[in-house]
């Protein structure tokens, strides 16, 4: 099944660059036939052959006891994005290489079971035959009735770019860790819950074991035990053991949260009431679940069961889903978090990686970036939102915080990893010892190592790795790389060393095998990868074209549609008891049935699957099938769920729900063929209402950025309007039709400067009369225009104030504004220009204005050009000093000048304030004649 | 009001020829306020300003809130709240020659028949009775039987006088000193001081001349006289103020403009005929429609060394002292009444109107013969030994053809939605006029400050040693 994995060396990326494309020889069975349009410069884009799904996704998989690797559910939950691809052949992959020794049970020498509070793995992993690389993330949740209390689970980003899971390999761990942790956090709450039920229930078998023992002992007067009395007995005491052991697995839990979180108050407050949540959701889902399991009551008042003396065996019982397992709340902010991940990194590689930089460089213009910018407070506000979806693994996450910051060498990290894997002590966790004083530990005794030593360790190892058959490489585990990043203060000499040895030999050893697991480093070496792995992403403009084209009908569509949906939900959930009534007569295995719901995701061709499959899913296989046409069918609306990120809507048991009212509303269709053609065209229509239009979001750039440009083609006097707002004079867009009017102002609002970081000066709707307040204000205002005398004070205010305004009446087709004769705007807003996307334009835009902003920077902070350089000197040569500048320093013709001055007057205000946001700056203007632009 | 509609003046020509009002277009080269700072903390209309030091003013108005602000930032520094009715008078009480010259004083008269005086923004006083903190209140008359219409401050003698139905005299204790028996129910509109120890009150039509006795080794007791009464105005005088050393000027609710000797108290000069029919009139048949009293009511005076700048009605006149006569004359400088008055230094006049504009004008030389001169039958002049009107008539035109100056609009700024009250002027950071809309605004000039906030800046940026200078 597992075949010889292989290594990919690691490298840095810079280091690829001295010796570009230095093939490796690689063994002539070995090697793949390169893309066949590689070499004639082929859309890079293009979607790689290998891969058999359209995008990357989020699969989330567990290893269950009883039917082995299995995929649970992939976000987002679309069986389009993910095609013909095995997930179940992929679960069982990533499942394997789950190497961290999750030994839970009774350890030598301890009396009771250990729960070891195991830290997350991380793992790159690739597969060459699905063209799927992976970024891999096991996690262990504790479950009661588990095999070892431990679940093993793992979440997997799949993308067919596997240079995209290298480069953005540490905010990928970054952010998988923060849904770890909340899955963590959440199951470490179940499963205290679950334990003290279990304690309960317990308590009150003992207590009737010990009634009746003492009846029996009334009844028998007689001086011998009776074989009855004698298991009773027996029993009692194995319920006392039990007990004791619970006791102390329910401490040890109970332990986790309070050595490790300090400061996290919201546990015990919440604990109450996250409590029933579950029971709850799993009343509405699984409602028959309570006939066969003691455990589960979904009254909050719990009332003790009868434990029977002989365990359940563990193919007979019903393993509880993920979300059972992790509290609902938690589950849902888990979702939310994933989808904001597979949303973070959506895009090519390339996109990713120029938007990062981007930013970075953008947060390095402080002084001037507030002006056009709004990506700062977006960021902020995606950190916030983050927090707020997921504010517990921020505040105890993993130790991996260094990972993130200093980005170490990957030679070590697999040198510690596969250290980890051999010495399994370093990896479990010594429940006496704490968390910081382990790590301290780990950090001495790896420190010690000498480093050449080092290095001959791993190149050891990885010989080994390729000569053995079963082995499994388990590289950059969490633990291991935080560990060694502290090491890397230490000895930095050897980490900028180490790269290159490791390579160099690396590459000998290199193979490549059609069914192998590939287990990469975090760091790519594109040398040593052929073409056809450079797995490519066609997203990055085919999404943009997916989101181009949406109109304000696909809202109201999407507004229109769900209601019933709702509604019918509840049918649905109905219906779908019904028929799970009845399964659950068939026998008990109910859990072949719950798959479907739980996990939609299964792909139809079941055949291949590596899992077995009880025999009822076949039986079951019509149904399922329309289960995953119902699940594209729902995809808009689930899609616009996790991108929204609106937590109430959430929640599993609405999505739980709709995906059954797709199931139930299928069975209404007879060609379920064309069916599908229907659906994939209308969903197509409708992921764009995926988006809310957030103020600032990518999509909102793309649109108004759309509306810009066609303001520009549409009207000649585009330019002095443009100019109007960059030289901070207040445009007033007039018009009659409310959204007609709030579209364009949403549109030229990118041209708008702010006045601080606060908000931007931009008024999208006023029907009442513009004050001289307004004009101070707001440097863009929509303005109603009402066919009534009542509207006559609003145009007299307006002619009033007429200086300070330009005027661009919508319904008239005409501008009232100040001449512009520039050249900077018509470079800004060409009418000819070959840009067509609204998000290219944008981005014209942003690079002109950070240019222009630039050029207010350095006019404002020139020293000399301000202040006098003698005594004597006069303001006008000062002046004419300024000037100069302008135009030949900055290349300013006529009025661009003005707009930059303007720009500079924003500078200065902006860096000599006190406290930012508080006041509204000066209106400024100018008396200069106004010109009345007409089509 | 019709101005409005129109816009600036580009748009429709033919309107602005019939409207005799002068416009000037979008295009204002000499007009140096191109910035503008809103400032909004009163509830009412706000009818005084207060110039308190270099930097600072106080507004008040019907909201019965005295506001203290910064000029240079148009930042609030204080809030006065004290009044329960609207503020009909506020003055600034300097303090003596020896004391702290922080140590100033506000006094505001209210409606609520009180006088609150205000110790403003001092971090230290050296009076006894009022431990100051910022902005308190420091004490509060309320023994008027009518309103307080005016106040005035005779800081030579430190008293300070309050006219009403009566005229009292108050030292800085507040301690009534003396006052009048009643004068009249219309009570004091405007008070001045004269040399001599006297007091104008202007009452009704009247104006009332007062002596004050101030207590020598012989009484201790302070006493205000009536000593004279001066019965030339025809109507109600609105306006009353001092010129110089040697006149001081009143002008009427008819138009009369009076030119009184400061010592004899007669009558220097009078202008009284604003209002008659000149024959240019003829030509503008609009204004003589709607010529009403009100039209040619003196509202405001100002004044240098050599002429007083009338607001009579909707117009602006300027009266030459030595000339005696009117110079130069803008008869619809406004579309309603002119509310106040100003002379800038740099020979500019600015004046405020109802129609919620602030003007800007230039006093120019006449280089010939003017498109609009000064129509003669406005200078009916008669003054001491000027007996025969007639006979001087035709020798004023020529001499008026020769010296006649012209009142050149500027600029105009327009930015309150109401009549503007009054205005204050500052040499270093421009123009506050407040209005009826409740706002006060804050003119400025926007290449001086663009300057300052680059000083401003580099300051900073020296404090900060963020600043490198290039070798």
């Amino acid at each position: 099944m597992i075949s010889a994995p292989d290594v990919v060396a690691f490298t840095k990326e810079d280091e690829y660059e001295e010796e570009p494309y230095n093939e490796p020889a690689l063994p002539e069975e070995y090697s793949v036939p390169l893309f066949p349009f590689a070499s004639q410069g082929a859309n890079p884009w293009s979607k790689l052959s290998g891969a058999k799904f359209s995008r990357d996704f989020i699969l989330i998989s567990e290893f269950s006891e009883q039917v082995g690797p299995q995929p649970l559910l992939t976000i987002p939950n679309d069986t389009k994005v993910f095609g013909t691809f095995d997930l179940n052949y992929f679960s069982l992959r990533i499942m394997s290489v789950d190497y961290q020794a999750s030994f839970v049970g009774h350890p030598p020498g301890s009396a009771y079971p250990k729960l070891n509070f195991v830290e997350d793995s991380k793992v790159v992993l690739g597969d060459s035959k699905e063209g799927a690389f992976a970024y891999v993330h096991h996690l262990t949740l504790y479950d009661l009735e588990a095999r070892g209390f431990v679940r093993p689970f793992c979440m997997a980003y799949i993308s067919a770019d596997q240079h995209k899971i290298m480069q953005q390999f540490q905010e990928l761990s970054a952010e998988f860790s923060k849904a770890s942790e909340c899955l963590k956090t959440g199951n470490r709450k179940a499963f205290a819950g679950e334990l003290e039920k279990k304690l309960k229930d317990l308590d009150y078998t003992r207590t009737v074991l010990h009634t009746e023992t003492e009846i029996q002992k009334k009844a028998n007067d007689k001086g011998f035990y009776s074989s009855q009395a004698i298991e009773k007995a027996n029993e009692l005491a194995s319920v006392e053991k039990s007990i004791i052991e619970h006791q102390d697995l329910l401490k040890q839990i109970r332990s986790y949260p309070y050595r490790k979180l300090k400061g996290f108050d919201l546990c015990s407050g919440e604990m109450e009431h996250t409590q029933d949540q579950p029971d709850q959701a799993a009343t509405t889902s699984n409602p028959d679940e309570y006939t066969n399991t003691d455990l589960y009551t979904c009254r909050p008042t719990y009332t003790p069961k009868l434990i029977k003396a002989k365990s359940t065996k563990c193919f007979d019982k019903k393993l509880k889903t993920l979300e059972e397992l992790c509290d609902t709340e938690y589950f849902t902010q888990t979702l939310a978090q994933l989808s904001h991940i597979e949303h973070m990194f959506r895009g090519d590689l390339c996109y990713l990686l120029t938007s990062q930089i981007d930013r970075a460089l953008l947060k390095q213009q402080h002084i001037t970036n507030f002006l056009f910018e709004d990506f700062v407070e977006v960021d902020d506000s995606v950190v916030e939102k983050q927090e707020s979806v997921c504010p517990k693994p921020s505040q105890h996450r993993p130790p991996s915080r260094s990972l993130e910051e200093c980005p170490i060498p990957q030679v070590l990290i697999s040198v510690g990893s596969y250290k980890s894997s051999v010495e399994s002590v370093l990896i479990k966790m010594d429940q006496e010892l704490g968390d910081e004083e382990y790590k301290e530990v780990e950090v001495t005794e790896l420190s010690s190592f000498d480093p050449q030593e080092n290095l001959d360790y791993l190149d050891m190892d990885m010989k080994g790795s390729i000569s053995s058959g079963e082995s499994i490489e388990v590289l950059g585990t969490e633990k291991s790389t935080s560990v060694l990043s502290k090491s890397d203060s230490q000895a930095s000499l050897t980490v900028s060393l180490s790269p290159q040895v490791v390579r160099s030999k690396a590459v000998s050893h290199r193979t490549i095998s059609e069914d192998s697991i590939e287990v990469l480093s975090t760091c790519p070496s594109e040398a040593l990868i052929p073409d056809d792995f450079k797995a490519s992403y066609p997203s990055a403009i085919n999404e943009e074209e997916s989101y181009a084209d949406d109109s304000e009908g696909a809202i109201h569509f999407q507004a229109s549609i769900s209601p019933p949906e709702l509604g019918e939900a509840e049918e649905g959930s109905l219906e779908n008891t019904l028929s799970q009534t009845d399964s659950c007569c068939i026998g008990k295995e109910n859990d072949s049935l719950r798959m479907p719901l739980s996990s939609p995701v299964h792909p139809h061709t079941d055949e291949d699957a590596v899992v077995s499959v009880p025999p009822q899913r076949y039986r079951q296989k019509e149904q399922e099938f329309h289960v995953d046409f119902a699940v594209e069918n729902v995809n808009p609306s689930r899609d616009n769920i996790s991108e929204g990120f609106p937590v109430y809507e959430l929640d599993p048991r609405h999505l739980l729900a709709s995906r059954d009212v797709s199931k139930t509303s299928l069975d209404n269709y007879s060609d379920t063929t064309s069916f599908v053609g229907s659906v994939a065209s209308t969903s197509s229509d409708r992921t764009p209402s995926a988006y809310p239009a957030g103020p600032s979001s990518e999509r909102h750039k793309k649109r108004a950025g759309q509306n810009a440009l066609k303001f520009i083609r549409q009207y000649p006097f585009a330019h002095p309007a443009i100019y109007s707002l960059l030289s901070g004079r207040t445009l007033v867009v007039l018009g009659e039709d409310e959204t007609i009017v709030r579209k364009l102002v949403t549109a030229l609002s990118i041209f708008v400067p702010n006045y601080s970081r606060c908000a931007k000066p931009v008024k999208h709707w006023v029907s009442s009369p513009l004050h001289i307040m307004d004009f101070q204000k707001w440097k863009l205002i929509g303005l109603q225009r009402v066919v009534s005398p009542a509207s006559a004070g609003t145009l007299h205010a307006l002619s009033r104030y007429s200086r300070y305004t330009s005027i661009l009446d919508l319904d008239n087709k005409t501008l009232r504004c100040p001449l512009y004769r520039g050249t900077l705007v018509p470079r800004l807003a060409d009418h000819r220009t070959q840009i067509k996307r609204g998000s290219t334009y944008y981005l014209h835009i942003q690079s002109m204005l950070t240019q222009l902003c630039s050029k207010a920077f350095l006019y404002t902070f020139c020293h000399h050009l301000h202040l006098p350089a003698h005594d004597k000197e006069t303001e006008e040569l000062v002046a004419s000093r300024q000037a100069s500048f302008l135009k030949l320093n900055l290349g300013l013709v006529n009025e661009d000048v003005k707009v930059v001055q303007y720009l500079a007057e924003l500078l200065k205000l902006y860096y000599m304030q006190e406290s930012p946001g508080t006041s509204h700056p000066m209106l400024r203007f100018d008396y200069v004649p106004s010109f009345l632009y007409k089509i | 009001m019709l101005r409005w509609l129109i816009g600036g003046g580009r748009e429709p020509q033919g309107l602005a020829e019939k409207s005799p009002l002068q416009t000037i277009g979008e295009e204002q080269t000499q007009n140096p306020y191109t910035e503008l700072l809103v400032l909004k903390a009163h509830h009412d209309i706000v009818r005084f300003l207060v110039q308190l030091d270099d930097y600072r003013f106080a507004s008040a108005g019907d909201d019965g809130v005295v506001v203290v602000w910064n000029a240079q930032t148009g930042e609030k520094l204080l809030e006065l709240n004290g009044h329960t009715q609207k503020i009909t008078a506020l003055i600034t009480f300097p303090c003596l020659e020896g004391c702290d010259e922080k140590s100033q004083l506000i006094l505001t008269a209210s409606a609520d028949k009180t006088v609150i005086i205000s110790l403003n923004l001092e971090e230290r006083e050296i009076a006894i009775v009022w431990n100051c903190d910022t902005g308190r209140q420091v004490q509060k008359v309320s023994c008027f039987q009518s309103t307080v219409k005016c106040l005035t401050v005779l800081q030579r003698l430190d008293i300070w006088l309050s006219g009403g139905n009566d005229l009292c005299v108050w030292n800085r204790k507040l301690d009534l000193l003396c006052k009048t028996s009643h004068l009249s129910d219309t009570g004091i509109s405007a008070l001045i001081e004269i040399p001599k120890n006297c007091v104008v009150a202007a009452v009704g039509k009247e104006l009332i001349i007062f002596r004050l006795v101030v207590p020598t080794e012989g009484s201790l007791e302070w006493d205000i006289l009536e000593v004279k009464r001066l019965l030339d105005h025809q109507d109600n005088i609105l306006s009353l103020a001092n010129v110089n050393d040697l006149s001081f000027v009143t002008g009427s609710h008819v138009g009369e403009l009076i030119i009184w000797d400061i010592l004899d108290w007669t009558v220097q000069a009078c202008e009284r005929n604003f209002w008659d029919p000149s024959p240019q009139v003829d030509t503008q048949q609009e204004i003589k429609l709607c010529q009403k009293p009100n039209d040619i009511s003196i509202h405001h005076f100002t004044w240098d060394e050599e002429n007083v700048f009338a607001a009579v009605g909707r117009g602006l006149y300027v009266y030459n002292l030595q000339m005696k006569r009117v110079i130069a004359c803008q008869k619809t400088a406004h579309d309603s009444s002119v509310l106040h008055v100003a002379k800038l230094p740099n020979r500019q006049l600015i004046s405020c109107s109802e129609d919620g504009s602030v003007r800007i004008w230039e006093l120019r030389e006449k280089q010939q013969l003017a498109a609009e001169p000064v129509p003669t039958g406005f200078f009916n002049m008669w003054g001491f030994g000027k007996t025969n009107k007639q006979a001087s008539q035709p020798v004023k035109k020529q001499q008026e053809n020769v010296t006649s100056c012209l009142l050149e609009l500027v600029g105009d700024l327009i930015g309150h939605s109401s009549s503007v009250e009054m205005f204050l002027y500052f040499e270093d950071h421009g123009l506050v006029t407040c209005s009826a809309d409740h706002l006060i605004i804050l003119w400025k000039n926007g290449e001086r400050e663009s300057r300052l906030r680059s000083l401003k800046l580099f300051q900073k940026l020296e404090e900060n040693g963020d600043l490198y200078l290039a070798v």
